[in-house]
């Protein structure tokens, strides 16, 4: 298992083949006679040439050296890593979901579209809001998104405005999209609690701000509970209320943020949901809104007429497309069998023992390791090396040490307000027995930095690969294979 | 509920450890009147075997490029994935992992991201590729940010033979910017016309944005384009739908241009209704530190073994916030990966045979269906795997009837510009059999009499 595995391209060998083609006997159309020269492909791609039982072997070995939510316990904080029900990928492979082109005909995609009305409602519902757009394809792209329908709305009123307020505590995809979307980011403090002060909201709010971002529950896995505060003055000058909808998985089933004053939120459907991350992707990033931003959502729109469904390609006020065809349906179909399956009563657990399973490590854990914001939590909690750095250990060790231990690290040095936070997602789907040994761990940790710290800065041992120097990969810049 | 473990018990003990009485006293922070008041209403859960008959029939209400001979393509494309590439992505360890944050931990996806960059930057002719954006449309918004950043000029010169589709996201995405834009008009042959390109590229053009095959279908002649681009500093990006091909036809790359990139899914990809579909984007190394997306680079670990990280982050939001070269966080991993399995089974030599099958069914199928009498070649220019016929009578009807014989005859040109009314756009693949083209071009010659 520890043994390298060459580059596909250090195993090729000239005339191997992974393929089975289907033949056609047509009479034949000789591509380099009917094309100008200069169309045709002058050099041969490098690809490697080897056999089926190549690719599978090799890509099979490859997976082993991931770590996944199938493998153990991956409490990456804000990236809700929980199962992901193999009934869904079952039902997304289903050929009717899988084998369908987005210009069929309509009365040929009923079901599609069906699958999609329903999940814009069952979205709204549990959300609180009015309408719902699937097309983002993840939740930087629903953030955009967002604030784009803000802008449409400030724009049809007659006036942009300027800027969008966003604690010090969001994901950096926050700030990116404001300014992708023409905003200038004014970066709010949050106070000595973790959260909004709804004063510090009052003072830099004013008519040309076109929205604030909070993160419900924030990345500190605080509630915001400032919010109805917060929204009063915020529409008060006529801004909007953006919430991110990363953390969700607290508050489905419990509460919605409709009803606590906000305006849009965006769905990440690979957190709350259940779609698999894949190793980066794809996610899904559907946006909710409030009745005032409904017209101008994305087009196209999966509407209803009686009791048929069909597309509307054109809506007056519409921003327009944030992505090519429908979204990332694929996705949509797993978000949908998961909240099928679930019910009110699933969600409502769900997050619950999200909770409870976060603020039982919280508990457990909270003399070991500083929390600098004490207190219950809700889904995540973050800890810091404040205690550690006085033996030299910081973050990153107790981060690399844990893979030993055989657990994924916790989200490292960020949110950027903590220094060397170290922000724990149990999510529900973990035992009290999983939990328990990831205490363990971590308390065996904590007691190394003490005693052997080098069993951390040296760690990890046990990997395929010890630390990995990402100063040379900059300076040596190689991001692609030369033979 | 099967995905909760824990019991009654586990549930006391927790409560008892962290002091509380129930679970529901966590909760005490959000105010009284934000707490759900009632239930919401949603369908009652089902359990697995219901789950599955009710959407295995849900699925079933939809037709298939399989139940029905498709000829659909602008954009989304039916090509035959291999086995392997479901066996292989369905791993939990690739299905269910993050982002490769902890490298330790992630070799599988980061090695496997090297190589898919590696293949990509080498299929489309470019130095380096990332490791993907979420789809063809926001990969070319992103190129035309990036043109902007990299040439800090306003005019953007974009041909006519745009997908439609993108060209919506790219005003979308790039509407809150200070931008001219400038569009550049096809020819008879259905290409971006050179003159036109010549006498409007000045020097205030960031860039010159044309698709190739364009979306009739034409491949363009870019190496003249190219030049005219480069002679005012302008530079040039040529994007794709059909990203196959590239086995057959010499991609913008290896003629010059700056930014080469577009749609990945007919790379080992399901049509999925258009998603999720892949966003490649590669480019040349000296515009490395303005690309977009992520990067995987190689390196060395503490014992000088090779392994490879994500690199150049320092220009991603989580470092830059709203200085970050883009807003894009979650990609297209998994995709990313069926498309590097699917190249490494095909190799150099598989991809070139089916994009020449590809070529040789279409214009099989062009040659039947131009040779009725009510059909008309629409464009003069070469093409690949789609064209553009004009019909005599209505392309509405002649779908239609086409539908009654389980057939999608092609996509009606007219909703995206009426200017192409009476226009269908039809696609053949390697999916087409011989008797599929035969029984299509019986239908049409049928129906147009």
């Amino acid at each position: 298992m520890m043994f390298e595995e060459p580059l596909l391209f250090e195993k090729s060998s000239p005339g191997r083949e992974g393929y089975s083609l289907i033949e056609e006997d047509l009479p034949e159309v000789i591509p380099h006679h009917e094309l100008e020269p200069n169309l045709i492909r002058t050099e041969s791609p490098l690809l490697p040439e080897v056999s089926e039982p190549d690719v599978v072997r090799h890509f099979t070995r490859l997976s082993q050296w991931n770590f996944s939510i199938d493998t153990g316990f991956y409490p990456l904080g804000s990236c809700t890593m929980k199962y992901n029900p193999r009934v869904n990928e079952e039902v997304a492979r289903m050929s009717g979901f899988l084998k369908i082109h987005p210009y069929q005909p309509s009365e040929t995609l009923q079901g599609a579209l069906q699958l999609m009305h329903e999940l814009e409602q069952y979205l709204a519902e549990i959300s609180g809001m009015d309408a719902v757009t699937l097309q983002p394809a993840a939740g930087a792209q629903g953030e955009f998104t967002g604030l784009k329908l803000i802008r449409a709305y400030h724009q049809a009123k007659g006036n942009p405005r300027k800027k969008v307020l966003i604690p010090d505590t969001a994901h950096g995809t926050n700030p990116a999209s404001s300014s992708l979307c023409g905003y200038e980011v004014v970066e709010i403090k949050s106070s000595r609690k973790g959260v909004l002060a709804v004063e510090d909201v009052a003072r830099l709010m004013d008519e040309e701000v076109a929205a604030i971002m909070i993160t419900n529950p924030n990345t500190l896995g605080l509630f915001e509970e400032n919010i109805g505060a917060i929204a009063e003055i915020v529409h008060s000058k006529g801004g909007f209320v953006y919430c991110d909808g990363a953390n969700q998985n607290a508050l489905v089933g419990q509460a919605r943020v409709g009803d606590m004053g906000v305006d849009v939120l965006h769905f990440n459907l690979h957190k709350t949901f259940t779609t698999p991350h894949g190793g980066g992707g794809p996610g899904s990033g559907p946006v909710a809104v409030k009745q005032a931003l409904a017209p101008f959502l994305p087009v196209p729109r999966v509407v209803k007429k009686g009791k048929a469904y069909t597309v509307e390609y054109h809506a007056g006020e519409s921003i327009g497309r944030v992505k090519s065809f429908f979204g990332n349906f694929g996705m949509l179909v797993r978000a949908y069998t998961y909240i099928r399956e679930m019910g009110f009563e699933g969600l409502k657990l769900l997050s619950q023992m999200a909770v409870l399973n976060a603020n039982y490590l919280r508990q457990a854990l909270r003399e070991d390791f500083f929390l600098p914001y004490d207190g219950v939590c809700m889904h995540e909690c973050v800890f810091t090396d404040k205690w550690q750095n006085e033996q030299g250990v910081k973050t990153l060790d107790i981060a690399k040490r844990l893979m030993d231990y055989g657990f994924h690290p916790p989200t490292v040095y960020f949110p950027l307000v903590v220094a060397g936070s170290l922000m724990v997602e149990p999510t529900e789907t973990e035992s009290k027995e999983t939990l328990d040994s990831f205490i363990t761990a971590m308390k065996a940790i904590a007691q190394e930095a003490k005693t052997t710290p080098e069993q951390l800065t040296s760690a990890p041992k046990l990997t395929a690969l010890r630390r990995l120097d990402e100063v040379k990969a900059v300076r040596e810049l190689k991001l692609v294979w030369k033979p | 509920m099967r995905y909760i473990p824990h019991t009654e018990q586990d549930i006391r003990e927790m409560c008892e450890r962290i002091g509380i009485k129930n679970p529901d006293e966590l909760f005490a922070v959000i105010p009284a009147n934000m707490k759900l008041a009632k239930p919401l209403h949603l369908p009652a859960p089902l359990p697995e075997a219901k789950l599955v008959s009710y959407l295995k029939k849900l699925s079933r209400t939809n037709e298939t490029v399989d139940s029905f001979d498709s000829f659909l393509g602008a954009g989304a494309y039916h090509h035959y994935v291999p086995v392997v590439i479901n066996a292989l992505t369905s791993r939990g360890e690739f299905l269910t992992a993050y982002t490769p944050y902890q490298p330790e931990l992630s070799q599988g996806t980061l090695q496997a991201l090297f190589e898919f960059q590696t293949m990509i930057a080498s299929l489309l002719g470019m130095e380096v590729a990332n490791a993907s954006l979420y789809d063809g449309a926001s990969s070319l918004a992103e190129a035309l940010l990036m043109a902007l950043r990299v040439r800090k000029r306003k005019k953007i010169l974009i041909s006519e033979g745009i997908h439609p589709e993108y060209l919506q996201v790219v005003k979308t995405y790039l509407g809150n910017m200070d931008v001219e834009w400038v569009k550049l008009p096809i020819n008879e042959q259905g290409r971006v016309d050179r003159y036109q390109l010549e006498k409007l590229t000045d020097d205030h053009t960031a860039a010159v944005c044309v698709q190739s095959p364009n979306f009739f279908g034409v491949i363009e002649d870019q190496v003249a384009l190219i030049e005219i681009a480069h002679r005012k500093l302008a530079l040039y990006i040529s994007c794709f739908t059909e990203s196959l091909a590239f086995g057959l036809l010499q991609p913008a790359g290896l003629m010059g241009a700056d930014i080469v990139c577009g749609e990945g899914m007919s790379l080992g990809n399901y049509l999925n209704l258009g998603g999720p579909h892949l966003g490649l984007f590669t480019t040349r190394q000296e515009f490395v530190r303005q690309m977009p997306g992520r990067l995987v680079g190689e390196t060395v670990d503490a014992q000088d073994k090779r392994g490879f990280v994500l690199t150049l982050s320092t220009r991603e939001q989580h470092i830059r916030r709203q200085k970050a070269t883009s807003n894009i966080c979650t990609n297209q991993g998994l995709c990313a990966l069926a498309a590097t399995i699917y190249l490494a089974l095909l190799g150099p030599w598989g991809v070139k045979k089916v994009a020449e099958m590809n070529y040789q069914h279409a214009h099989y199928l062009h040659q039947g269906l131009s040779a009725l009498s009510g059909v008309k070649s629409k464009f003069s220019g070469p093409f690949f795997n789609e064209f553009v016929v004009e019909l005599n009578k209505p392309v509405g009807e002649f779908l239609d009837y086409c539908q009654r014989q389980e057939i999608f005859a092609g996509v009606d040109m007219a909703p995206f510009d009426s200017k192409f009314k009476n226009c269908l756009l039809v696609c053949a693949t390697e999916m087409n059999t011989k008797e599929q083209m035969d029984q299509y071009i019986e239908v049409a010659k049928e129906f147009l009499g």
